[in-house]
């Protein structure tokens, strides 16, 4: 039989972005152990429509920890305190019997809450949309095996691709920055032959779509221990390379013009 | 007389897509930009067709329910992706996995669109690669490849254990860049609540803002449904929370005929649930069983953890019963097989409700680190929800609902049976006949989004060059909008006593017990008279609390749910008639003597496909057969 919790969860409550929002207090008792945070949630939700109230309003989907849908601060901390965890994959038995627990939405000027817990991440579409892919149109590839990768670059490459755009690095981050997110992309496209053709018109427009929504980076690494997947600080340092090298190589000579 | 036209082209099988591709009108590039396109749903289908036909001109319209096209649950595929590139020299070829797959499928697909989807299967692999999906690679930087859920070649290209991850990323991100360009209008957080026919073809949907709750109309030359799978029927299942059959029901409920809604698909390798509050179920991918030994204890309720339990009182119960196949026999054969094993009382775990899968002898043979480097994320996984540390402990696991076979009938160019409204990939019925190969689900849904569709609806729309769209305030949108406010209004008003999540779990358990892994007459019999008697009470009691104008998501559920009443009678139904075991669909009266699916080939080679007579009667069932040219119909065995 597995360990029962009894939790009292401070909730933040929002009507729309514009209403001012307040924390709620509810109480949560016989909780099993192998219950991942959301089902909590669940289960708060069902007791309240019980009680004739409105429920908590949350983003989530997968809840296999992939799909970048669900957020939380969860005492404070994107995901909360587990390391390498979504909101989703976070479960019962790393808290204790009697725990207050504080839940609030992703906070960042770039993610406006919609209701409750549930903020609007569209901006890094926007980030994405500004040069976030390799221009190759569908029937246009050449058979796959013409281009070598060599197996440290694609691995590399992997690991940065692994973002799963949730956002937990902007919550994190006190200047609410993105550049983890924007440099895993990046890396995930730099660093391998096919995304060689674009690689520093990507790099420039998309850190200064970043900027646009974000704010500046100034060496925290708060990003990367949120991370839910682990994404290495040194993608930052690899953007930035690229970034300072772009402003050179995107100059337009007097030819060009 | 069947009333389908499956419009399958004339000649010989390897030669019908390459002629009909020259036989389809063309649009010129210049007029491609006078069509506008609906798309609903951004998971690799809907993604990839979106991007294609955007690059090819067309203008398209893109709706999603979730707040960005990349979280659509083809995010969450793992194993990989089919491609028969011969790359490893094992004799793989189109013919091959064209054969493969019909089947596979316990030969109740059509040959033409199954050697259609090997054909193009090739062209996956180099987009995907080109747009920089980070595939799995040797040391000389050329791609891997492994062998996959009962193949016999290796031709799966994988990405670690998140290969749809990475190709819906290539998908959303070739989209992002036709966004971008301003060639796509993006709809977020809008769900699709009805499709419009006007002079009997699609000529728009009706979609609520699921933030302002506001009820608008889109129009467009033609319509596409990208919406994924009805697993959730099932309440637990392992699909996402929110994938749901509303999209192609509603589409259904306008005319378009919904095929072999009982062909549902288990997947053998899931984390078994633990308790009655589970939300759903977790998959871990197949590809665990290259390595892993599934086995249960010779004796019933045996209580010793596995560590104590001798080899030789152990039951490796594939290998000892499949000796050719063993632990990779199909996704059916081991599902049911586990079944068998946790029926008699030989199941492992708490609650008796799995059965192991052992990695000792693969950790003896190639290390831990070798053990790691394949399967490390699914192994981290395993060990964060259960709490166990399976390079010690063997896993537990059990099957769980994974992928729905059927779906809306589309003929050959995937049009539905109503004009002007196509339907591509999990949504549609069309290339897995009763039952799916692994890795090729990833494989069906670009096929049908990058290669298929963007040919195939050019020809339906090179005749109505000149056609406008129909408007939004057209009285058949103004029809349409006030339909569905009023289920809104509906819903809002019954003000009962239960939550939409609790109508659902119970109906998700008639659903399991009767039309699940294994169906009987009279389970199904009983299914048709429980199910009504729910959706009832449903219409009855339930509470919606909150407002119809913020984000509602009890309300989006509730249509969801309504739907899925409604799908589940005709599952039942479709299980009923087809008095035959093939693939998913395993009618216990109908069944070798070695306990296997025994197909009737004289009586149920064909696709039932259901027509919708309105909501107090019941849908007409209409027979496409199905011809075999090509491949002989056996008898499945993987002795």
């Amino acid at each position: 039989m597995s360990k029962e919790l009894n939790l009292t969860l401070q909730v933040w409550r929002q009507d729309g972005p514009d209403d001012s929002g307040q924390f709620e207090t509810y109480k949560a008792e016989n909780i099993s152990e192998d219950m991942s945070f959301l089902e909590l949630l669940d289960i708060i939700n069902e007791d309240l429509v019980e009680n004739g109230q409105v429920p908590i309003e949350f983003d989530h989907d997968c809840r296999e920890g992939i799909c970048g849908t669900c957020s939380l601060m969860i005492n404070g901390q994107a995901h909360g305190h587990a390391k390498a965890t979504t909101t989703c994959q976070l479960h019962m038995r790393k808290f204790n019997d009697g725990d207050t627990i504080v839940v609030e939405p992703f906070r960042a000027r770039a993610f406006p809450v919609v209701r409750d817990l549930v903020v609007d991440r569209s901006s890094f579409d926007r980030i994405i949309e500004a040069g976030g892919y390799i221009s190759v149109n569908t029937g246009a590839a050449s058979d796959a095996n013409l281009t070598p990768v060599p197996k440290e670059a694609a691995d590399t490459s992997f690991d940065a691709a692994a973002c799963i755009g949730c956002g937990a690095c902007v919550a994190a981050c006190p200047n609410s920055a993105a550049q983890l997110f924007t440099s895993a992309k990046l890396a995930h496209l730099n660093l391998i032959p096919q995304g060689q053709a674009q690689r520093f018109e990507r790099t420039e427009s998309m850190v200064e779509t970043m900027e646009s929504f974000f704010g500046s980076c100034t060496n925290h690494g708060e990003c990367h221990e949120a991370c839910p997947k682990e994404i290495s600080l040194d993608f930052i340092a690899f953007m930035n390379r690229d970034y300072v090298k772009a402003k050179v190589k995107n100059r337009k000579l007097a030819g060009q013009r | 007389m069947t009333v389908l036209d499956s419009k399958i082209p004339e000649g010989p099988v390897a030669d019908k897509w390459e002629n009909h591709k020259f036989s389809m009108k063309l649009v010129n590039p210049n007029n491609k930009r006078r069509f506008e396109i609906i798309v609903v749903g951004t998971g690799l289908a809907g993604a990839s067709a979106a991007a294609s036909l955007s690059e090819l001109g067309y203008r398209v319209k893109v709706f999603t329910f979730h707040d960005s096209p990349r979280r659509a649950h083809s995010i969450a595929a793992q194993g990989g992706i089919n491609g028969a590139k011969n790359y490893t020299n094992d004799g793989d070829s189109v013919h091959r996995l064209f054969y493969d797959t019909v089947k596979g499928g316990d030969y109740r697909s059509r040959e033409a669109n199954v050697h259609r989807l090997a054909e193009v299967s090739v062209n996956i692999i180099d987009q995907a690669a080109a747009q920089g999906v980070p595939f799995a690679r040797e040391y000389g930087g050329l791609l891997d490849n492994r062998s996959f859920g009962g193949a016999q070649v290796s031709r799966t290209f994988y990405a670690r254990g998140q290969t749809g991850q990475q190709l819906l990323l290539g998908a959303y991100q070739a989209l992002a860049k036709q966004v971008a360009a301003g060639a796509v209008e993006l709809h977020t957080r809008t769900e699709l609540l009805d499709v419009v026919l006007k002079d009997g073809r699609a000529c728009g949907i009706v979609t609520r803002d699921l933030v302002s709750g506001e009820i608008n109309s889109h129009s467009g030359h033609a319509v596409v449904l990208a919406t994924g799978g009805y697993g959730n029927v099932y309440y637990l299942s392992t699909n996402a929370m929110a994938c749901n059959v509303t999209a192609a029901w509603r589409a259904h409920r306008k005319g378009a005929f919904f095929a072999n809604p009982c062909y549902t698909q288990i997947h053998p390798t899931c984390i078994p649930a633990s308790d009655e509050f589970q939300s759903k179920l977790t998959l871990m991918s197949e590809s665990l069983r290259n390595d892993g030994r599934i086995w249960v204890p010779d004796a019933f309720d045996d209580g010793r953890p596995p560590d104590e339990i001798p080899e030789g009182e152990r039951d490796y119960y594939l290998e000892r019963k499949y000796p050719a196949f063993g632990n990779l026999v199909p996704r059916d054969v081991a599902s049911r097989n586990a079944k068998t094993v946790v029926d008699q009382g030989k199941g492992v775990g708490t609650i008796k409700n799995g059965v192991y899968l052992d990695f000792a002898a693969a950790i003896e043979r190639d290390g831990e680190d070798v053990v790691r480097a394949k399967y490390g994320n699914l192994f981290d996984m395993y060990a964060n929800i259960t709490g166990e540390n399976p390079y010690q402990v063997p896993m537990r696991i059990y099957p769980a609902i994974h992928y729905t076979m059927g779906g809306v009938w589309v003929d050959y160019n995937l049009m539905t049976t109503i004009p002007g409204c196509y339907s591509i990939g999990e949504a549609n019925f069309s290339d897995h006949g009763a039952n799916r190969l692994g890795a090729s689900a990833l494989m069906q849904g670009l096929a049908d989004g990058y290669f298929v569709l963007p040919y195939t609806i050019g020809d339906d729309l090179a005749g109505r060059l000149g056609e406008t769209v129909v408007p939004t305030d057209d009285p058949v949108f103004v029809e349409a909008e006030a339909a569905v406010q009023g289920q809104v209004d509906r819903f809002m008003s019954i003000g009962g006593t239960r939550s939409v999540d609790w109508f659902h779990r119970e109906l998700g358990k008639i659903v399991w017990d009767y039309i699940g892994m294994e169906r009987t007459k009279e389970g199904l019999e009983k299914a048709l008279s429980e199910i009504p008697a729910l959706e009832e009470e449903f219409w009855k009691d339930l509470r919606l609390p909150g407002s119809t104008a913020t984000l509602n998501s009890s309300l989006e559920k509730a249509g969801r749910v309504a739907d899925f009443f409604e799908l589940a009678k005709l599952m039942a139904r479709d299980a009923l008639d087809r008095e035959e075991s093939c693939g998913g669909h395993f009618r216990a009266e109908h069944q070798t003597e070695e306990g296997e699916a025994q197909r009737d080939d004289d009586n149920f080679a064909h696709v039932a496909a259901w027509e919708w007579n309105g909501a107090d009667s019941v849908q007409t069932r209409h027979q496409e057969e199905l011809v075999f040219d090509n491949v002989a119909l056996t008898q499945r065995s993987y002795k």
